[in-house]
């Protein structure tokens, strides 16, 4: 039953839009004042995950190459952010911007190789990284404390704000996630969209353009690094600890998983994802102790049954139920974006694995 | 030299151990072309069903056949009834319900069996043989056999059965393989039964040396996948072989590379990883791949 | 979007003043989680993933904090102890403990397991005020410092005391021993060879060769077969249960026989020896500090037999073989008497109580106290080697003291 009908890009629909953002925009600011410390920290986590997830999105969603070794940037931001904190006397917030720039290298020189890997054959690859980066951490203990771990004092809030810290923290990490969605939108709509229908529109003439696509994908690869390294960083205000332990296969599966639940090739889906990721576990544990991991495993699956296209795909139906966006479509690089993306994504993304054989 | 004989010798009994995973993963790829990240886990539960089974009394030899039988059907139960939803879906819908399935199962197991490592009875001649001061396990000999003639039978099914045909004609084109009259879906359980029971046997063979517990296998599956990998993901003989090349591979570097040692041994399968599929996609025994442009 | 924020709503417990301990500390209101019925106390296990085994350390504890219960609890006060799962990774150790803290609001933290987790919150849980007791690691940082981190206390015997106690053992009874040591790639392992190493600094014992592990390896043969190449005639065992098995197990395909000395952590007949094989394991060395629940000689032991009843009864599932239970129920005992001695129902009554500890508890080896005093953070620092004899571990000796600083 729709509520609403409104006229692509009329007054009304943009100020639908402007609406939408508002809301969320003070629903996000409302939260530290409204929850206790605890309840805080745990949304504050979230915004960090999601943009570490953000990153994997443009990777897997967009560009199709599927990384089960996001955890190892994610790793290296923490460790760079840590070690400066530790070592360096550097104020908290410049290790952002130089977790960011390590780990862009890092993801430019993985991303280079992986232009040969195809869809599987990546996966193992980078699960591999996965697997080796605990054991690398404690092989070069001298810079990293190995076992023992580095701690580092957390960001404290400055008296004047008359914020708790976690608020405080909560705040620091929002300032640092709303630019940095917001440029990845951006960056959907742009580069992404042409490169994504050039493929799609005439894949031969894509090929041909052979050069651009490759940089594309190396660059996907470094970007989505440097946003695994931003939240390292972040995720080291949030700790105060880093050690290898932290950084097992299990944070890889965990981003991996929230990009699939919350939505392939979607910006907000990084958001939905991260919050499954940080509050089912702990719901399934309060369910049942000892059966947590199944009654998690179980969530997961079911997920893929009931959303398909992630909650960003759930949402976007059911929105779509309500508001009727009528007018043109053809030719608008945004609507093809989220067409193509949408559709093209996974498939792209698992191809190479599955391909016809003799 | 000697040493050396020695270590080539131990890298091919563990690589046996990866080998033996790596067969059921290449089963699984062949017959649905999927990539079964939950394999392992699959293969320690059935482990886990036979070491029940034996304590609950029954004779070794018959404790499992049976838990070779239940994996079968829960192998095509689990297809049935967990993969079927997903079958058109994308690799990467597919791979996180693997990946469910692992948390799943690994759970399911400590819950059922509690977390703590038991041994497991041999089913193979323990002992070792000693020629010329280079020491064999028996055992170790034993899984090279049995290795061996599964993959003897494998190359069988697949190359000279009809099911075998069916099995690659569904994994390759399902569309196709639906209109020549071949039914994809009973296809596709038989592959992830056959798959399940090969990855119960890898179980049982490496359970009595690596000690029975919920992670028996989250070690051995990076490498098993390095081992498809290198033997080809669609060749059962590649498995073994790849197996071999990566315990040996491993075995060497940890005792000649100072830098490897005894923790880094994981940067092995990674290079090999690394450099067999920059420099032949394939792997040793895999078939080309071809794409209609 | 909107709508998720809203469906955590019910969820929100709206802000509170961080308290933390600053609440009672001036002895007429109790601080948060004691009441006149209750102590809530929490912990943070790993329930799940490579770890845990480690979990049923949990379980033991809380057989015995619903032993006393039934007895009437500690001064008419039941003792509840929520457990919540970390699966081994230290940002969720910390999220459990701010969990524990801030919304549980628990009386005090009690046998949190793992170094890396244990580092991971110590800083916060001191922040906080709460006392962070008796944590399940032998990492030998707990005692070090008391000063900056006055209200953590670690339990067992450091890996430190246990490595010096094999050191002295050798230097007397193998003094040229030329040692090949296994060890697991972290914290623990790290610890108990650096302790080992230090200890025998100076004498003839020596180490020829040392191999790591990781726990995410599948099995440890290849580093056994190096260490039986290295010409070694003593051979260092420090693993966890399943590479403890392991490495016997491989030793015994070798024609190796070295005098084998394996970790307190790695003996137990159950999970161990018994899966190897007793004929394999005769003539193995290790340590001891409480009683083991399959010594025969303990067999009619009162407070073993109030151990197994114990565990019959509120954890039917649980196997009272398992030393991991034993640990739990006697750490758990131990924070109990502490909980007694604490005069007042504050935190800093019962951190008082803690540093000022000599107990002789029932499932210790006999002459084992826990003793603890302002500049002594370590409660447990003795122990006794012990010898398999193909049946059973025979201690041997007495008691070594074998202080940690």
């Amino acid at each position: 039953m729709t509520l609403l009908t409104v006229e692509r890009d009329s007054p009304q629909h943009r100020r639908l839009k402007l609406a939408g953002f508002a809301l969320l925009a003070l629903a996000a600011v409302l939260v530290p004042f409204f929850f206790g410390p605890f309840r805080v920290s745990q949304f504050t986590l979230a915004l960090i995950y999601a943009i570490a997830v953000l990153g994997l999105n443009l990777l897997v969603g967009y560009s199709g190459q599927i990384s089960l070794g996001h955890g190892a940037f994610f790793a290296l931001g923490a460790y760079t952010g840590a070690i400066l904190l530790d070592k360096t006397g550097v104020p908290h917030l410049l290790t952002i911007p130089a977790a960011a720039a390590v780990c862009f290298l890092a993801g430019l020189a993985l991303g280079l190789p992986a232009l040969r890997l195809r869809g599987l054959y990546l996966a193992l690859v980078t699960l591999a990284i996965a697997i080796a980066t605990p054991v690398l951490i404690k092989r070069f203990d001298g810079l990293t404390g190995g076992s023992q771990g580095i701690a580092v004092p957390q960001p404290t809030a400055p008296e004047a704000l008359g914020l708790a810290n976690d608020q405080f923290l909560y705040f620091l990490t929002l300032v640092v996630a709303a630019p940095v969605f917001w440029l990845a939108a951006g960056m959907v709509r742009r580069d992404v969209g042409r490169a994504l229908i050039a493929m799609r529109d005439d894949e031969t003439a894509a090929k041909t353009m052979g050069v651009h696509l490759a940089s594309f994908k190396t660059r996907a690869f470094g970007l989505s690094a440097a946003y695994a390294g931003i939240a390292g960083a972040l995720f080291v205000f949030a700790n105060g600890f880093v050690a290898p332990e932290s950084f097992t296969l299990v944070v890889s599966f965990s981003f991996l998983a929230a990009v699939v639940v919350g939505g392939l090739a979607t910006v907000a889906g990084a958001l939905f994802g991260a919050l499954f990721i940080v509050f089912v576990p702990v719901w399934s544990s309060d369910v049942n102790e000892a059966l947590s991991g199944v009654i998690y495993g179980a969530t997961l699956i079911v997920c893929m049954y009931v959303f398909r296209s992630g909650i960003m795909g759930l949402m976007r139906s059911a929105f779509a139920r309500l508001v009727e966006v009528k007018g043109s479509t053809t030719g608008r690089i945004d609507d093809e974006v989220d067409k193509v993306a949408v559709a093209d994504a996974g498939d792209r993304a698992g191809a190479g694995a599955g391909s016809v054989r003799p | 030299m000697e040493r050396f004989v020695q270590l080539v010798i131990d890298g091919i009994a563990i690589g046996s151990i990866y080998g033996a995973l790596a067969l059921a993963l290449v089963l699984i790829f062949r017959s649905t072309g999927i990539v079964n990240f939950s394999q392992g886990e699959m293969a320690m539960f059935s482990t886990f069903i036979a070491w029940g089974l034996v304590e609950g009394g029954l004779p070794l030899g018959v404790a499992l056949l049976l838990a070779f039988v239940l994996s079968f059907v829960g192998g095509m139960a689990v297809e049935r009834v967990l993969i079927r939803p997903v079958e058109g879906a994308d690799q990467l819908t597919i791979l996180i319900v693997t990946l469910g399935l692992f948390i799943l199962i690994n759970s399911a197991a400590g819950w059922i069996w509690g977390f703590e490592n038991r041994s497991f009875p041999r089913a193979l001649p323990g002992g070792t043989a000693d020629v010329g001061g280079i020491r064999v396990a028996y055992e170790s000999l034993g899984i090279v056999a049995v290795l061996l003639a599964v993959s003897g039978l494998l190359f069988l099914l697949f190359q000279r059965t009809k099911l075998g045909l069916a099995m690659r004609a569904a994994a390759a084109n399902p569309a196709s393989s639906r209109l020549v009259g071949i039914s994809v879906g009973r296809t596709l359980m038989i592959g992830w039964g056959l798959a399940a029971l090969l990855g119960a046997l890898a179980g049982v063979l490496v359970a009595p040396q690596l000690f029975l517990d919920v992670n028996l296998m989250g070690g051995v599956l990076v490498y098993s996948f390095a081992a498809a990998t290198l033997g080809g993901f669609d060749s059962p003989k590649g498995a073994i072989i790849g197996g071999w090349t990566i315990g040996v591979a491993e075995t060497l570097a940890g005792d000649y590379i100072d830098f490897i040692g005894s923790d880094l041994t994981i940067l092995v399968p990674l290079a090999i990883i690394f450099v067999v599929l920059l420099v032949r996609p394939n792997g040793l025994f895999g078939s080309p791949e071809v794409v209609r442009a | 979007m909107l709508v998720t924020v809203l469906a955590l709503v019910p969820a929100a417990c709206g802000r509170d003043d961080e308290g933390g301990g600053g609440g009672g500390g001036d002895g007429a209101a109790a601080d948060p989680g004691i009441t006149d019925k209750e102590i809530k106390l929490g912990g943070s296990y790993p329930f799940s993933g490579p770890a845990s085994a480690y979990g049923i350390i949990g379980e033991g504890a809380k057989a015995h904090f619903d032993f006393v219960n039934e007895k009437g609890g500690v001064d008419g006060r039941k003792i509840s102890f929520e457990t919540l799962d970390d699966g081994y990774e230290p940002p969720r150790a910390l999220q459990n403990a701010r969990r524990l803290i801030q919304q549980e609001k628990v009386f005090a933290l009690f046998n949190t397991l793992g170094t890396p987790n244990n580092l991971a919150i110590w800083d916060y849980v001191n922040q906080q005020k709460v006392p962070h007791l008796f944590v399940a690691t032998g990492a030998s940082d707990w005692g070090k410092d008391i000063d900056a981190h006055p209200y953590t206390i670690g339990w067992q015997p450091n890996y430190v005391t246990e490595a010096k106690v094999y050191a002295d053992f050798l230097k007397k009874e193998k003094p040229n021993a030329k040692v090949a040591v296994l060890y697991q790639n972290d914290g623990f392992g790290k610890d108990l060879l650096g302790g080992f190493e230090d200890a025998i600094g100076g004498s003839g014992v020596k180490v020829v060769d040392k191999e790591p592990y990781n726990v995410t390896d599948p099995t440890v043969s290849a580093q056994v077969g190096r260490l039986a190449r290295s010409g070694a005639d003593t051979f260092l065992n420090i693993t966890t249960p399943k590479f403890s098995a392991q490495a016997i197990a491989t030793i015994a395909k070798t024609d190796w026989k070295p005098l084998h000395i394996l970790n307190n952590v790695g003996a137990s007949k159950t999970l161990v020896l018994k899966p190897v094989g007793f004929e394999n394991a005769k003539g193995i060395v290790s340590t001891q500090y409480f009683k083991d629940p399959e010594d025969p000689q303990w067999a009619d032991d009162a407070a073993m037999k109030e151990y197994r009843d114990a565990l019959k009864k509120h954890s039917p599932k649980s196997n009272p073989d398992d030393p991991f239970n034993m640990y739990g129920w006697t750490a758990a005992q131990t924070m109990v008497k502490a909980l007694e001695a604490m005069e007042e129902p504050t935190r800093e009554s019962l951190m008082e109580a803690v540093r000022n500890l000599d107990l002789d508890i029932g499932t210790m080896l006999p002459g084992n106290k826990i003793q603890t005093s302002p500049d002594d953070g370590y409660p447990i620092e003795a122990m006794q080697i012990m010898e398999f004899d193909g049946e059973n571990w025979k201690l041997q000796g007495e008691l070594i003291q074998a202080e940690a600083q």
